[in-house]
């Protein structure tokens, strides 16, 4: 009898991934947990282990090999004639299975299910911006940091897990060995204290980075991060500031349940004293990133685990900077006005297509900013198309769509000729079963239910 | 390393120069007579909110500061006044501040508990029970990142001891061996709870063991024992060691803030330490029986603060409110 061995998924959002080393040999004899090879993303290495007994009959990919898609069959076990196990090759239940996935997951974004989502629109449509080159989202917020240490001495990075471990996500990659221990400093696991740390170093005139291995965490340091970052620089009169980032992934990230899932959008953009941004594409994630470091406000950057692994173009000029505030037609259209940021841009742009092949013309507004919101684009939008659809990946209650709800029946009541419709997380922690995850989750089709319903259309 | 428990009072008061003794006479009785006003003031209804008085506890921020060289932060959390003061704030902006006045240090935006000098160095003022413990660390991350020789005196009280994030700062600070001494200003009491019902163990010098932070016990009645005690943990945290802890025992006279009765304790237990233990009648007494000051100069010493006080409390009743415009300004630094 023989086996398949598959490519194993290192995380539930792993899609492919490098075959780094084969640790056994074609007719080697094999037992169970043995160590067979090695395989890698870019963001972790596992090891792959044997689950049943033979010999090692053929190596079907070789060492080296990137790009592998989970479930490829990577080698045959011949198990002797054995009463096997199905000797099912598409069997992913015999592939043989990798130690524990890692706490954090790997981000490579599985595409959506229902629609390939289509490519963003480059922000160098938006504005001059000379040569592009293609790069992920966790590259160009790398990029981002180290070309703004590299300009400013007083930026630092400190975080758990930042230096020497080169980030939970990989996002801070070669920054210890570029600026050394004194600038890129790894944290013991302390968020309120280290936040706190951070807002007396900024007090004194440093930049601090201060990246929170998830938003979910940085819950344990809100109070410094209002009390102390946001509403010092009122309560002193104008005399104190407080230039801080505090950055890091925010959302849903792939089955991790609710502890883990949370997005933050709402709570931070409540409050005056801060800045907040929510990029989706990489020139964004780069470009705010660096107006966030340059800027002399705490400014909150909330980004999403799934898009660090997604490649977009993003400028080569090193002082490309997108100003905080501004929001981007990600496609213009003149049916509906979608709002969208962070992951739920690439929702919507699904959606688009969706609605585009049923003659629907949706225009899509990437927010980038949340705190100061850029009202006016999407006034200017809702006076074109008379139609709100806001879209989310948090509750609704209380939510963003609501502020950009009230803002626009203050602002365009007379443009509209529908009540805006709110598309967001349910109403629920979030739960783990990938089924009741996806329903939890604003999904495409959901979006273009919302764009149909208000078009009076189903 | 051992924690060690400063010497009794009297012995171990080593000899202050005449001068020397002059300045930490003057330095508490500006914040006294400051204190007493402000109390005053809130009484008459120009002061609003809370208001937490310093009165009894003199000693503490007066030995430190004298402790200190130019360029040392101080920070601390709402029982600031006398903090504002030692650190030579102007009385006329911290009293206008406490009034709500154009005049006060944060254009009456901040109160009695947020006020910030970057001149002298004093980094506020801070609300939240333990918040200013991180931000002193961040302040010593600050002097060793920028390779300067300063020290963070950062204050907190008995109550906020008890809180997590002043544990996760003494590791951190431990961790890193950060120049910053945390003052404790153990005062007997958090609000209403004495520190034996809220901190196991009792011994809040020691609060640093675990992590080896060097503590000490200091007579924080006694002004000399205090820079004593202050002139030892900077030397330690200048020279590059680390963190130290300093628990200061002292005493405050009024309530926890103006509203408070101070039931908890009893009128024998006030009047015990205000008649035997004042910190300003100890400087006082040394000051005469050395024959280093006599009644006239110590008068003439009474009048100049009680006219720098009125002075202030003038000032802080006359600057106009906050101009209507002032509740959209100071939100964010212009990018």
């Amino acid at each position: 009898m023989t086996i398949q061995i598959l490519m194993p998924a290192l995380s539930p959002t792993m899609t492919e991934g490098k075959l780094a080393k084969w640790l056994k040999k074609e007719g080697d004899q094999v037992t169970s947990g043995d160590v067979l090879a090695e395989i890698e993303t870019d963001k972790a290495t596992m090891e792959v282990e044997a689950v049943d007994e033979g010999v090692l009959q053929k190596i079907l990919v070789q060492e080296g090999t990137e790009n592998v898609a989970v479930n490829t069959p990577i080698a045959v076990l011949e198990n002797g004639g054995a009463v096997a196990a199905k000797p099912s090759p598409t069997n992913g239940k015999h592939a043989p299975v990798s130690a524990p996935a890692p706490a954090a997951q790997v981000e490579k974004p599985a595409p959506s299910k229902t629609v390939a989502p289509p490519k963003p629109q480059s922000v160098a449509a938006e504005m001059a911006v000379g040569a592009t080159r293609k790069m992920t989202v966790r590259e160009a917020l790398r990029d981002a940091m180290a070309e703004e240490m590299r300009r400013d001495e007083r930026v630092f990075l400190m975080g758990e897990e930042v230096a020497e471990y080169q980030g939970a996500y990989k996002v801070s990659q070669g920054l210890l060995e570029e600026f050394g221990p004194r600038r890129v400093v790894d944290t013991p696991i302390t968020e309120h204290g280290f936040s706190g740390l951070g807002v007396g170093a900024a007090f004194m005139g440093l930049k601090p980075i201060v990246e929170f291995m998830t938003f979910n965490f940085a819950m344990q340091a809100i109070d410094q991060i209002i009390n102390s970052a946001a509403k010092t620089r009122y309560m002193s009169g104008g005399q104190m500031s407080c230039p801080i980032v505090f950055r890091g992934p925010n959302g849903a990230a792939s089955r991790v349940a609710a502890q883990h899932s949370q997005c933050y959008a709402s709570w931070y953009a409540h409050c005056p004293g801060l800045k907040v941004i929510a990029p989706y594409s990489a020139a964004d994630a780069k470009g705010l990133l660096k107006a966030a470091i340059r800027d002399p406000n705490p400014v909150i950057m909330l980004e999403h685990e799934i898009l660090y692994g997604a490649t977009f173009d993003v400028p080569e000029d090193a002082d490309y900077i997108v100003p905080i505030g501004r929001a981007r037609i990600a496609r213009p259209g003149k049916d509906v006005t979608i709002t969208a940021f962070s992951i739920t841009v690439r929702h919507a742009l699904a959606a688009a297509e969706i609605l585009a092949k049923e003659g629907i013309d949706a225009e899509v507004i990437d927010l980038r900013s949340l705190r100061p919101l850029d009202t006016e684009t999407i006034v200017r939008s809702v006076e074109k198309t008379n139609r709100l659809v806001t879209v989310e990946e948090g509750w609704a209650f209380a939510g963003i769509g609501s502020e950009i709800a009230a803002q626009i029946m203050e602002k365009a009541f007379d443009h509209l000729d529908a009540p805006p419709a709110r598309v967001a997380g349910a109403d629920v922690p979030l739960p783990y079963a990938a089924n009741l995850e996806k329903l939890a989750l604003a999904q495409p089709d959901d979006i273009v239910r919302a764009a149909k319903s208000v078009l009076y259309r189903s | 390393m051992a924690s060690a428990k400063g010497k009794a009072k009297t012995d171990a008061a080593p000899a202050a120069s005449a001068d020397e003794l002059l300045q930490h006479y003057r330095a508490m009785l500006l914040i006294r007579r400051f204190e007493e006003r402000a109390g005053q003031l809130y009484g008459m209804g120009l002061i609003g909110g809370f208001c937490h008085l310093y009165i009894g506890q003199e000693a503490v921020v007066v030995g430190m500061q004298a402790a200190l060289q130019p360029g040392d932060t101080v920070v601390t959390s709402y029982r600031d006044h006398g903090h504002m003061l030692a650190t030579g704030m102007d009385p006329r902006g911290v009293m206008a501040e406490l009034t709500g006045r154009s005049g006060g240090y944060s254009r009456g935006k901040g109160g009695s508990m947020h006020m910030f000098s970057r001149d002298k160095h004093f980094y506020g003022g801070h609300g939240i029970v333990g918040a200013q413990v991180p931000i002193g660390t961040g302040l010593a991350f600050a002097h060793r990142y920028n390779q300067k020789p300063l020290v963070s005196v950062t204050y907190l009280g008995d109550g906020a001891v008890n809180q997590g994030q002043v544990a996760e700062s003494f590791n951190m600070a431990a961790l890193w061996k950060l120049p910053v001494i945390y003052v404790i200003e153990n005062n007997k009491y958090g609000m209403g709870t004495s520190v034996q019902r809220a901190a196991a163990g009792g011994e809040l010098y020691k609060r640093g063991e675990p992590y080896g932070i060097p503590g000490m016990q200091v007579d924080g009645m006694d002004v000399v024992a205090v820079k004593e005690a202050a002139l030892k943990a900077t030397r330690h945290t200048r020279a590059g060691e680390g963190p130290y802890i300093l628990e200061m025992m002292t005493y405050r006279y009024r309530g926890h803030s103006m509203s408070d009765p101070a039931k908890y304790r009893s009128k024998e237990e006030v009047s015990e330490v205000r008649t035997k233990h004042d910190p300003i009648d100890h400087v006082r007494q040394l000051l005469t029986d050395g024959g280093m000051a006599d009644d006239n100069k110590l008068k003439a010493l009474d009048k100049e603060i009680r006219d720098i006080i009125a002075d202030a409390a003038e000032f802080a009743q006359a600057s106009p409110e906050p101009d209507p415009s002032e509740l959209w300004t100071d939100v964010l630094a212009e990018a």
